[in-house]
């Protein structure tokens, strides 16, 4: 047996601190439970809540579960998150290619940006968002319609609803169409590699994701249409809009101020991918006689894309986590929700705490390996 | 005379062209400043959409007129090349420097023209800018806290000296030039902690505080005698068993009465607060969140399965999960952990946790260095026979930090940035102690003032420690 102490030694000095340090903590929760008269267990998931969030994207109220309430707080995380990223990658892209144009003015407004607002603590960002600039917006009564439908007022902005009839079959009608135009890609590439014909993919794509849904408007007997909000009086000075959407003030603020900061970042990571490809490649692909578009299209981003998905990757794990500042502006997430509301009610700070930690790295997790996978599948495969 | 061709400007009618073209192009600005600046409007007599779409439209031609490849004109070339290269880029421009001009009257009228600066009390601010006057009545508790006004003198005196002990490194001679690691990472957070703990927390354990100022100097004394081959472990063990032998066995009780200072009260943590608490947050935090960082980025890619597992798992738990949930974590979880009678101040778990979070960040920015050093590097230091230690603190370490003094300079960054979340144990640095006054009945109405105070301030700090980290790595950089 190939026994070495040298090997062994510090591995097993490690494992041996690591079990003490569990070990006197996991002693000392037990003694201090026992002593405060607290029992350990996540059947209280199960109990009535009896409190009200103020924003839900599920129908919740104090009679549901705590384990409701996590789900509320977890989906209003995932919505401020999903709409941070979208925003933040359009708004990142675009500064991050002006911070390349050859134009002074462009350049140096892009880069003024990324350098403002990178700068400043996200926390202070929302709060200024929220507190200062957002409070400053007219009162209901006072505001004007945007485009006749939109209202943006102090107590949040308030947007049409969707009225659908007959859902089921517009959703089909789109899930159709993009099936549709998977094949035809595929059946596109095979055409061009066995007998180089170009297909017209994207307008094929665009014919088809148009003209489907509306086949189904014209006889599948979709209809849509707008609830407006309108304006309604409660009392002599207080008025609030009923019907269609309303978005919170706090939504509002977080996402802005999350896409804001974030964007610098992204744009930083699209910048140095679009530098990292060389400049011969651009020349070599002009010289075999390609137009620009093809250039950008079919040598430049495919090789930019690999350099800028790792580290955008990272902000969007950040803007995720990051969207847990939303406790300071009382925007009921996961956080606020859970391991606030929720925790003071019950007291079970050990449980509560680590349901919240697990959450968000499962969260983390999930979007690296879903990142991990399109990274993999567009990596340059040697040979 | 000559047929002018007007769609297509040119070198032979270059005179005529530029000037056509130069005055579309400054009419367009000239109205669209005094729009702004004096809010006369040249073009009032047009329909309204008209009106406000002309300066557009002039600077557009304007600037398609004198868009003439070499012209042979110097300045005419640059302007072309750097804003007016095609009718895209002419229209961005155009936008640009309309957007600059309409912004400026505003923003110089909020912070400057009508702004109050004079006067101690609310009742100044009654223009429509900025209300300074604000920021000034409450300065002392933005910077530091509730920390009782006749004892700041405590922080003013520690950060000064502490920013003197830190510039020791400019004016040290090349004989002690190889100290420097020493003291910067073993002496100086050391003599930074006393002064934190025992000057500006202050109170009865005043005299610790001349203990260590006492086993400081004794060593680094006796530290020229040691045989240099001994230092490193000797200024490991010695301060600190200085420090003890004199708390503990020679000076006693009686003595402790002498040298006791009286007047210096004890202020605790939750006083402790504004921009000074940042700094101080900050300041520990960067200490001992890199040799953690180091610690486990090494862990990370040791050959020993064991240790390089609980590496992973360490970082991929603190990269995880947000710093908010670890300071909740910190505020109602670890007291849980704790024996009932051990007790530990809310500050130092805020330092605690923030340090561990940041560490998870600084490993995997190291590990990324260590990565990039070429296999030949660790087989040349091999091939000297140097050990595991060795190879990694003379060979390894200096080049893998010198390659990502960036990245690290970034995770500093974002660990200044990550302060004003102490809010959650409810320590107030200075944007927690912005919120606090935002609602105090006398000062409703100004948190625009104060967002914008904090910001200017966050925003100085974070650029010129970016500015510096460029200029560290610039100054290390190493051609391969």
């Amino acid at each position: 047996m190939n026994f070495k102490l040298k090997d062994i030694g510090p591995q097993l000095m490690t494992v041996i601190a690591v079990v003490l340090v569990f070990g006197f903590f996991t002693y000392n929760a037990q003694v201090n439970m026992e002593s405060r008269g607290i029992d350990f267990g996540y059947g209280f998931l199960s109990q009535e809540s009896s409190f009200d969030v103020q924003f839900s994207l599920i129908e919740y109220d104090g009679s549901h579960s705590y384990f409701r309430a996590y789900l509320v707080g977890l989906l209003n995380t995932i919505l401020v998150s999903v709409i941070g990223i979208i925003f933040a990658t359009i708004l990142g892209v675009i500064v991050g290619i002006a911070r390349l144009s050859p134009n002074y003015l462009i350049n140096k407004f892009a880069a003024f940006y990324v350098e403002f607002f990178r700068n400043i603590p996200l926390l202070l960002q929302i709060f200024f968002w929220y507190f200062a600039a957002l409070r400053a917006l007219p009162l209901p009564q006072d505001a004007d319609a945007i485009f006749g439908i939109a209202f943006l007022t102090i107590k949040g902005l308030y947007v049409p609803a969707f009225i659908w009839q007959n859902f089921n079959i517009f959703f089909y009608s789109i899930v159709a169409a993009i099936i549709a135009i998977i094949v035809i890609r595929i059946q596109a590439k095979k055409l061009q590699e066995t007998q180089g014909k170009q297909t017209p993919v994207l307008l094929i794509s665009i014919g088809l994701i148009l003209i489907l849904p509306l086949i189904s408007f014209l006889i599948g007997g979709v209809r849509l249409s707008f609830e407006v909000p309108v304006l309604k009086q409660l009392a002599t000075t207080s008025f609030i809009y009923e019907g269609g959407v309303s978005l919170p003030p706090e939504l509002i603020a977080l996402a802005l101020s999350l896409s804001l900061y974030t964007a610098t970042f992204i744009a930083e990571c699209v910048r140095a991918g679009i530098q990292g490809v060389g400049k011969g490649q651009k020349e070599a692909a002009a010289s075999i006689g390609l137009t620009q578009n093809q250039v950008l299209k079919l040598v430049v981003m495919p090789q930019a894309l690999r350099i800028i998905i790792p580290p955008t990757t990272n902000q969007y794990l950040n803007l995720t986590k990051n969207s847990s500042l939303a406790a300071a502006i009382a925007y009921p997430d996961l956080v606020l929700v859970f391991a606030g509301t929720a925790l003071m009610q019950t007291g079970k700070a050990i449980e509560i705490v680590s349901i919240t930690m697990f959450t968000y790295l499962s969260l983390s997790i999930s979007i690296s390996i879903l990142m991990n996978w399109y990274n993999k599948k567009i990596a340059i495969t040697e040979k | 005379m000559t047929k002018i061709n007007f769609l297509k400007p040119d070198k032979s009618n270059l005179n005529t062209f530029l000037y056509l073209g130069s005055f579309l192009f400054f009419f367009s600005v000239l109205d669209v400043s005094l729009n702004s600046f004096f809010s006369l409007n040249l073009t009032g007599f047009l329909p309204g959409f008209l009106s406000f779409l002309l300066p557009l439209i002039l600077g557009f031609v304007g600037l398609y007129f004198i868009r003439i490849e070499l012209s042979g004109i110097k300045q005419l070339d640059l302007l072309n090349k750097h804003i007016n290269t095609n009718n895209f880029n002419a229209i961005l421009s155009l936008l640009i420097i309309f957007i600059i001009l309409k912004s400026i009257p505003p923003i110089l009228s909020w912070f400057f023209v009508d702004a109050s600066f004079a006067g101690d009390s609310k009742d100044v601010c009654t223009g429509s800018g900025a209300c300074w006057t604000y920021i000034k009545v409450w300065m002392r508790r933005f910077m530091y806290g509730m920390y009782p006004n006749g004892e700041q003198w405590r922080i003013n005196l520690s950060f000064i000296a502490l920013a003197l002990l830190g510039s020791v490194g400019y004016f040290a001679t090349d004989r002690f030039k190889k100290y420097l690691t020493l003291y910067y990472v073993v002496i100086y957070p050391f003599i930074a902690f006393l002064f934190i703990f025992f000057f500006i927390s202050g109170g009865p354990v005043f005299f610790d505080f001349s203990y260590g100022i006492i086993a400081a100097i004794l060593s680094i004394i006796i530290g020229f005698f040691i045989p240099s081959k001994f230092k490193f472990y000797y200024f490991l063990i010695v301060p600190l068993a200085l420090y003890i032998l004199l708390k503990y066995f020679i000076f006693y009780e009686e003595l402790i009465e002498l040298g006791k200072l009286d007047g210096l009260n004890w202020v605790e943590t939750g006083a402790w607060g504004g921009l000074s608490l940042t700094f101080i947050i900050s300041f520990f935090c960067l200490i001992f969140c890199f040799p953690i960082g180091m610690a486990f980025a090494l862990g990370r890619r040791s050959g020993f399965p064991l240790i390089r597992y609980i590496s992973i798992g360490f970082i991929e738990f603190w990269r995880g999960v947000p710093l908010i949930t670890v300071l909740f974590m910190s505020a109602v979880m670890f007291p849980m952990f704790l024996p009932a009678d051990f007790f530990i101040d809310k500050l130092v778990r805020c330092i605690i946790a923030i340090s561990l979070f940041e560490a998870a960040y600084v490993a995997e920015v190291i590990r990324g260095g260590l990565q990039a050093l070429p296999r030949g590097q660790y087989e040349a230091a091999k091939s000297l026979g140097m050990g595991y230690w060795r190879m990694h603190i003379f060979v390894i370490l200096p080049q893998a930090l010198k390659l990502v003094i960036p990245g690290i300079a970034n995770t500093f960054l974002a660990l200044v940035k990550d302060t004003p979340l102490i809010f959650v144990v409810g320590l107030l640095e200075i944007v927690g102690m912005l919120n606090l006054a935002k609602t105090n009945p006398e000062w409703l109405g100004f948190a625009m003032e104060g967002y914008v105070f904090a910001a200017i301030i966050f925003w100085i700090i974070c650029y010129a420690m970016s500015k510096y980290s460029y200029n560290l790595e610039q100054k290390y950089k190493t051609d391969r």
